[in-house]
């Protein structure tokens, strides 16, 4: 790494240079053992504009124009050696392309740059991303970002960093001090590091001779698996919780319009579909506009309205003649979901389409190195537990709700004090379908979006609501996260192919048990 | 009981009109050649499939507008096998013996193709399949313009191995669990370990068909990546791809630390995908919507008028890839063939075949081996762009010819290049 | 059969329609194919032949699947499972049969060689043996279905509960068969027959004798089926299906007729599937999926359930529109298809048997 010890040259030089046109066309035309050259030589020139132009490679600014080098910002752009603007902007641009590898030097190279920043985030920033990148000719610099880094969180990272690099050179005293920091590392890449300190070579003896590093080296390794143990386990709990969420969120308005009404609508998986598509038209009404990242609070209602429309339309004309055949609701359905997906096919076409995440749902959560928790999830965990709230208050604490389950549980009684029991059906099935719709809206954003979306939900969400027990909202949750917990630990264990048949089977065999579900509605009639 | 009279009736009527349809083709001797188009336009395989069925048909019209093949129009048989396979096999029987279509284009998924095979075989058809597959096959009634392993997924290791690919030592073989992932991991293994590779440092992982919980496995690639240079390779199916990529993108996992290459994912994969978290990821194929050469040029913007004209959706972004380059250039291929054998006959058709030339929109002028029923095809790695295009940063020589039996695969050696029924002329 | 249960087998005008349908599967349908020359407008062309061969498949699927539904009251969503495993039980015969014509010219089937497996698993066991697989077609659905209706009908699983645990069965098996460590040739199944019985399969006579057989199959399936259910036995099945409470408190023990009625459709699918195969050529894990079995569910209600004829009449008509659309309308036909479905549900609750028997 070159580029790292002219960076250290460059912290120590002055005053600044035109950049060199050679090697910016370098940056600009070159190969990619060129372009890394230029990335060094660039550092080495000192000059903030040079700076400037490995920022604007890093965010993919630079573009060339037949023998031009441009930094190209929006409609303007400046020649990059001389900094001079180009007007008119040239037709004819092509993109620098970088690969990975100068993708990398130069992420490295950036980092070194960032660590003097004044701006704690940035410093932070850097100092992690040298955690993964560490080379033993960046350890003059690390040093002397260290003698004056006040910040504690930064400090711990760069320490980290600089015990990674003297663990193979210094003295005995300095190595065993940098073992005893890996012990408080949370980088599962440590512990590659401290296990081939313990490594028993060929011949028998170890590879590392002196036995007391080996012995904080083992010291270090306990407390780091353990340490990575915990993150593991919190990963695994996250993750079932996530799965939990969303089963949960596929299964909530399955639960009111087969658990309650005891309509197998096969369409369910439709209706999620419908609230996905109708998520991507609202998204593409705000992609023109500055309020982009909140065209989900948009598309929230609109997606609950519309599945809700469908859902009540299908009600009125399909289903209301069908009450007293639940069996045969099935097969309507079925041609209902057929239409709904040809539809879908016809106006959108049968490729995905593309839903964006809002900026502020996008990357997650660091919870220890390795261990992410992405927004989109932690947002559909809340999301699930919010539309579940709703629902129970929309359940208990309204009169919409009161009828439903007047309804659900009697509907002749219900019917002769005065319940309007057709309207109820309808509103019912609306608010079903509505919340199908809302579990489209959060699908849209970790899966795709097409128009066989439905399909792949539509036998989970039968299994969640029997699992739990028709007609019971809490069996609901309670199947659907243990759905959730159940297929990650053994998916952990045995892959995701057999964790997934090892819980059907399980179902099978519980239904056996509980033949109606976990929570069972408790009744004089022996059938249900 | 007037019903089983009823049911008498029907029964007769059907039996007629069973006969008159089996024999309407009889008559139906007009001055076009017929050619199948063997496309799933519902079902899972949707997708993927349906934009290969409206390439085909531009193909055809194009061919038309320049006078047709022979002094002959062609005329698209268009039936829909519904992702469903023996329903290809029932559709493929049917444009073979009702439709007597000249040729089919069609098939994407590797069982498919095996279900139409044997009807194919029996009625001596002929197929054009524009699939990247797993190879080890060969079918003298089958053109394979899509890639073999050795022209695609190999590559792409080599790269990723090269020090301007990064380098990697640690291999994740991540995939759907099915024929293709299997067989192509399996190669790439066999590969891996003559390049010196232990078994310990190849991790291979499958899901199940429209597997959409990528979680525990991002979280376990990051694990495996802690113990050195680690690349992936996906051959993540359909519609997997989606919720796969979402979640790479927000676990962080970043192609300048563990690079993802992909074998199944291409500009229309990736639709449906924000790209910004994804820039860096691979692909591996032989042609790039994004290659700039003036075939590609005018042919991007052939398809761009054309799906406008139809109103094809997506005609807003129109776009191209590979899958759709290989039916392109087979179409074109079969033409020619046909032009240079005179007649549409199908063994005359195959020895035309051996040879044949397309300037391809790949840049290269793609040939049809001499005996293997596969195409020499260049082989590019891209880069995945913000803009959801690849950028090409490494690519082969020059064409490469296909190798459908691996060289990887024990027994193979003893395999010839050439279908059955044909003489083997040595170079 | 409005008005009561018949006792007898078939009246006259029913034997009629029989020996008809015989004279036209066993006489009319070779003649035309095997017979009449392949220019003349009365040949009737191989694709018919698998086509109409297929439906019938179908048919006799139809025809258990409505004793279990349409008599029993059990809705099965999982039929196709029993289907498949009846078709892979076949199916491994006619691996066998390939002899070494494989891509890979060795006698184990292409897929173990490419797997590397140097001796058949122990599922394939004499699995050369004609009979044994023939035996396996019947044993191994009516087992599987066996134990599978034991516990469930012991602890009274039913309705939807026992409709969707049927269904997590087939889904289930379906993700086992996809791996190819299950040993079936995972997702691409098994396909590319060359033989049956040493005889070639490609051939318009073996195609001829296998349509001739699922004809004869379906015949005796539905004569089966009549004789069950105007029998003692079928009266009380249809009593459980209407109260089952009630015939429980008569003494009558409904799990032992439940599980009689549910194995024996089981094995029925089973031999379907048996036939379908070396028909269609291939066998993959998609059947077992769960929109299959949904489909067979609707072929029994599109024809009318609890009457005999009515599967017969929807698995020919849904299939038949099924070929027929995705050929005429590939865009739009599954509008078409989804129509069908809802009208018919909405105006002919009773099937197109139903609509039949009140136009009198």
């Amino acid at each position: 790494m070159r580029i790292l010890l002219t960076i250290s040259l460059w912290l120590f030089a002055s005053g600044a240079f035109a950049l060199d046109a050679a090697t910016v066309n370098k940056l600009g035309f070159g190969d990619g053992d060129e372009k890394i050259a230029a990335i060094a030589a660039l550092v080495a020139e000192g000059d903030p504009a040079a700076a400037a132009l490995l920022q604007a490679a890093t965010d993919g600014e630079l573009q060339t124009a037949g023998k031009l080098v441009l930094i190209v910002k929006g409609e303007e752009a400046v020649n990059a050696a001389t900094g001079a603007k180009v007007t008119p902007l040239p037709e004819e641009r092509e993109d620098v392309i970088l690969n990975n590898r100068v993708r990398r030097e130069l992420g490295g190279a950036m980092a070194a740059l960032k660590l003097i920043s004044p701006d704690r985030a940035t410093r932070l920033a850097a100092a992690k991303e040298l955690t993964g990148n560490a080379d033993q000719a960046m350890l003059p610099l690390i040093k002397k970002a260290l003698a004056s880094e006040t910040d504690a969180g930064v400090k711990q990272l760069l320490e980290l960093t600089q015990a990674t690099l003297e663990l193979k050179t210094g003295t005995k005293e300095s190595r065993i001090a940098a073992v005893r920091t890996l012990g408080l590392s949370t980088n599962p890449n440590t512990k590659m590091l401290l296990l081939g300190i313990l490594e028993k070579s060929k011949e028998g003896g170890y590879a590392e001779p002196d036995e007391d590093i080996r012995i904080e080296a083992q010291k270090s390794l306990k407390a780091l698996e353990g340490r990575l143990a915990w993150g593991e386990r919190a990963g695994v709990l996250f993750t079932s919780v996530s799965l939990g969420s969303i089963l949960l969120l596929a299964a909530l308005g399955l639960a009111i319009t087969y658990g309650l009404m005891g309509v197998i609508n096969m369409a369910h998986g439709e209706l999620i579909m419908v609230g996905a598509y109708t998520t991507y038209v609202v998204q593409n009404l705000f992609k023109r506009t500055d309020f982009f990242d909140w065209y989900l609070l948009a598309a929230v209602p609109a997606s609950f309205i519309a599945a809700a429309a469908v859902g009540m339309a299908l009600e009125r004309l399909v289903i209301r003649w069908l009450y007293g055949r639940p069996l045969e609701t099935l097969l309507a359905t079925w041609g209902i979901s057929l239409m709904l997906i040809q539809t879908v096919r016809t106006i959108f076409g049968a490729q995905n389409v593309q839903v964006e995440n809002p900026a502020f749902m996008s990357g997650g959560m660091e919870l220890l190195t390795g261990v992410v928790m992405p927004w989109s999830r932690i947002v559909i965990i809340c999301f699930a537990g919010a539309v579940l709230v709703g629902m129970w208050l929309l359940l208990t604490k309204t009169r919409l709700g009161l009828f439903v389950r007047a309804v659900t549980q009697n509907r002749p009684m219900a019917s002769c004090v005065g319940v309007p029991t057709a309207r109820v059906d309808t509103w019912a099935f609306g608010l079903g379908s509505g919340i199908a719709g809302l579990a489209g809206c959060a699908l849209s954003q970790i899966g795709n979006v097409g128009p066989d979306l439905g399909q792949s939900y539509i036998v989970d969400s039968f299994m969640v609501v029997v699992l739990g027990g028709v007609g019971q909202l809490a069996g609901t949750v309670y199947a659907a996260l243990g759905l959730g917990f159940a297929n990650k630990l053994l998916e952990a264990w045995q892959g995701a192919v057999l964790a997934k048949i090892a819980v059907l089977v399980f179902i099978i065999f519980f239904i056996q048990k509980r033949p109606q579900g976990m929570f069972a509605l408790r009744g004089r009639a022996l059938d249900a | 009981m007037k019903r089983r009279m009823f049911v008498k009736q029907l029964a007769l009527s059907a039996a007629v009109a069973a006969i008159g349809l089996g024999s309407t083709a009889l008559y139906a001797q007009a001055k076009t050649i017929k050619v199948g188009v063997l496309h799933s336009l519902s079902g899972t395989m949707a997708i993927s499939e349906t934009v290969l069925k409206d390439v085909t048909l531009m193909a055809i019209e194009e061919i038309n507008a320049k006078g047709g093949v022979l002094g002959m129009k062609l005329e698209p048989v268009v039936v829909d096998p519904a992702s469903n396979w023996p329903l290809f096999a029932e559709k493929a029987r049917q444009l073979l013996t009702q439709d007597k279509v000249a040729v089919t284009f069609g098939c994407w998924t590797s069982v498919s193709r095996k279900s139409v095979l044997p009807v194919f075989e029996e009625l001596n058809g002929l197929l054009f399949y524009p699939v990247q597959y797993e190879g080890e096959e060969l079918s003298k009634n089958v053109f394979y313009t899509g890639a073999a392993p050795n022209q695609q997924a190999i590559p792409a290791v080599e790269y990723l191995m090269s020090k301007e690919g990064g380098a990697a030592k640690r291999w994740v073989l991540l995939g759907t669990d099915y024929v293709y992932p299997r067989t192509t991991n399996k190669i790439l293994r066999a590969f891996l370990k003559s390049k010196g590779v232990a078994d310990k440092d190849i991790d291979e992982k499958y899901t199940p068909f429209g597997h959409s919980d990528y979680q525990t496995i991002v979280a376990d690639v990051k694990k495996f990546a802690a113990g050195g240079k680690t690349a992936v390779v996906s051959t993540i199916n359909g519609d997997s791809n989606v919720p796969f990529y979402k979640e790479l993108g927000n676990q962080g996992l970043k192609a300048t630390d563990v690079p993802v290459v992909a074998f199944s994912v291409g500009e229309e994969e990736l639709r449906g995908v924000d790209t910004k978290p994804l820039v860096g990821h691979l692909a591996a194929w032989n042609y790039f919507m994004s290659q700039k050469n003036p075939t590609n040029d005018a042919w991007k913007k052939q398809w761009a008028a054309y799906a406008k004209k139809m109103k094809l959706a997506g005609a807003d972004k129109p776009l191209t890839n590979d899958p759709m380059e290989a039916a392109w250039i087979g179409i074109h291929m079969w033409k020619q063939a046909v032009e240079k054998a005179k007649t549409t006959d199908v063994d005359k058709v195959i020895a035309a075949m051996a040879g044949q030339t397309f300037k391809a929109p790949s840049g290269i002028t793609s040939k049809m081996d001499e005996k293997n029923h596969h195409l020499h095809k260049a082989v590019y790695i891209g880069e995945v762009q913000a803009n959801g295009q690849f950028n090409v940063v490494w690519q082969t020589k020059g064409p490469v010819k296909a190798e459908p039996w691996s060289p990887f695969i024990a027994g193979n050696d003893k395999k010839k290049g050439e279908p059955d029924g044909k003489t083997i002329i040595t170079k | 059969m409005t008005g009561g249960i018949s006792r007898r087998l078939y009246g006259p005008r029913g034997w009629a329609i029989l020996a008809l349908f015989c004279v036209a599967v066993f006489g009319v349908m070779p003649v035309l194919n095997l017979a009449v020359p392949a220019d003349s407008p009365f040949h009737v062309s191989a694709y018919w032949v698998t086509l109409l061969g297929k439906i019938m498949c179908y048919a006799i699927v139809a025809v258990a699947m409505d004793l279990v539904w349409g008599y029993a009251g059990i809705l099965s969503l999982g039929h196709g499972l029993f289907f498949a495993l009846g078709g892979y039980s076949f199916g491994m015969y006619l691996m066998r049969q390939i002899g070494s014509d494989g891509q890979y010219r060795q006698p184990m089937p292409d897929f173990m060689v490419f797997l590397d497996w140097k001796e058949f698993p122990w599922q394939w066991w004499n699995s050369d043996s004609f009979w044994w697989c023939a035996m396996l077609v019947i044993v191994v659905p009516g087992l599987l279905a066996y134990v599978f209706g034991y516990f469930a009908f012991r602890s009274r699983v039913k309705g939807v509960y026992l409709s969707i645990i049927t269904q997590a069965l087939t889904f289930a098996a379906m993700l086992l068969f996809f791996r190819n460590a299950t040993g079936f040739g995972g997702n691409n199944g098994f396909t590319d027959f060359r033989r049956i019985l040493d005889i070639p399969i490609a051939t318009p006579q073996t195609r001829m004798a296998l349509f001739a057989i699922t004809g004869a199959t379906l015949i005796g399936t539905l004569l089966l089926a009549r004789w069950l259910t105007t029998s003692r036995f079928g009266r009380v099945l249809a009593a459980i299906r209407d109260a089952e409470q009630r015939v429980m408190f008569c003494g009558y023990d409904t799990v032992h007729y439940k599980l009689f009625v549910w194995t024996l459709s089981a094995v029925i699918c089973g031999v379907a599937g048996a036939l379908y195969v070396p028909q269609v050529g291939i066998i993959n894990p998609g059947e077992m999926s769960p929109a299959n079995s949904i489909e067979i569910a609707i072929w029994v209600a599109v024809g009318g359930r609890g009457t005999l004829i009515g599967p017969l009449i929807g698995a020919g008509l849904v299939n038949g529109a099924k070929s027929y659309f995705t050929q005429a309308f590939p865009e739009y036909w599954l509008f078409a298809l989804g129509l069908i479905f809802i009208l018919v549900t909405l105006f002919l609750p009773q099937g197109v048997m139903g609509f039949l028997g009140k136009k009198k």
